[in-house]
């Protein structure tokens, strides 16, 4: 029986010819998380990418010890990939993110932090609030986002100011009951996630 | 490649709640959101009608039906203001993260220094 409550971060990564990136992103995951003292790992879920990807994960491997970075091959449609990963999670809390270096990753500190102080069941990186935003986005992209947010906040007042966002920290539990329940694949699968996890009653804070 | 196949926007209102006893905390459960936005203008509906379109006998002074009378068409046209001012706020306050995306940049240089040095071949 353990005395402490150890806390421990999975990072999901699903990828797809991500050679160039996978590196940088498992780097600054590596560096944010061990600098915030956040014990982590991180699993790689590859969709047979033919570019090499899985050689990169390898190497990534060695420099970082089998502990830390699992990497699993995944050869479904997409949104199912996070269920095969988290069948290997050893952590208490899992990130979903992108592996393309379209988030910051500085912002995970900030995610556990915040979520230790709300006690949050999930904590959502959002792009409409307070820091939140986007880079190098031109006028008609930026009206496209802000036009539907707006009708997915009418229709559905989920509570929650991003429900595209792909950036997320959920506890296992929580991921995993929702997992159960969420049909839909690709982007709504996202949005669904968030309107299934309020409907729910689970708390759901932004950073 | 996250992104392929989406399913159809316009069908998560249609989606099944979870039953009532898996969270008896949330009151909503026992209705989806299309159901909540149905019974919702079912009854404002049927509220304007009966006032609006009742029998000589039974009809409201005459200003309060004039105004009620054209009453869902100003409002939707009321919303429609709302939505473009909104919208448009919004999109002029869109955040550009450029100090963020530089840091981002100089993180990347690292790196590629620090992973080179522990032998990955990039």
């Amino acid at each position: 029986v353990t005395a402490a409550m150890a806390e421990r971060v999975s990072v999901l990564l699903p990828t797809y010819n991500e050679r160039d990136n996978l590196p940088l992103v498992v780097w600054l995951l590596a560096r944010t998380l061990s600098d915030s003292g956040i014990d982590f790992e991180i699993i790689i879920i590859d969709d047979g990418s033919p570019d090499g990807t899985q050689e990169v994960a390898r190497e990534l491997e060695k420099i970082y010890g089998s502990d830390k970075i699992v990497r699993q091959l995944f050869l479904f449609p997409s949104g199912t990939a996070y269920i095969h990963g988290m069948k290997y999670a050893t952590g208490n809390f899992i990130v979903i993110m992108d592996a393309d270096l379209s988030h910051h990753v500085r912002l995970h500190f900030m995610w556990v932090h915040s979520q230790k102080e709300g006690n949050f069941d999930i904590v959502s990186g959002t792009r409409y609030k307070g820091n939140g935003g986007v880079y190098g986005w031109d006028l008609k992209r930026k009206l496209i986002s802000r036009g539907a947010n707006f009708l997915t906040q009418v229709l559905l007042r989920p509570g929650a100011s991003d429900l595209t966002g792909s950036f997320r920290l959920y506890r296992k539990e929580v991921l995993q009951k929702l997992m159960e329940k969420c049909v839909s694949k690709g982007y709504v699968f996202q949005m669904e996630m968030i309107v299934r996890a309020r409907q729910l009653g689970f708390t759901i804070g932004e950073v | 490649r996250l992104s392929s196949s989406p399913f159809p926007l316009f069908l998560i209102p249609f989606l099944p709640l979870p039953s009532p006893l898996s969270h008896p905390l949330s009151p909503q459960a026992a209705m989806t959101k299309l159901g909540q936005w149905l019974c919702g203008l079912a009854l404002l509906g049927s509220a304007w009608a009966a006032l609006a379109l009742a029998p000589p006998g039974l009809q409201p002074p005459a200003p309060l039906r004039q105004a009620l009378l054209p009453l869902p068409v100003y409002l939707l046209v009321a919303f429609g203001c709302y939505s473009l001012a909104t919208v448009g706020y919004r999109l002029a306050t869109f955040n550009d993260c450029e100090e963020a995306a530089a840091e981002l940049q100089e993180h990347i240089r690292a790196a590629r220094a620090d992973l080179r040095r522990r032998g990955l071949r990039l």
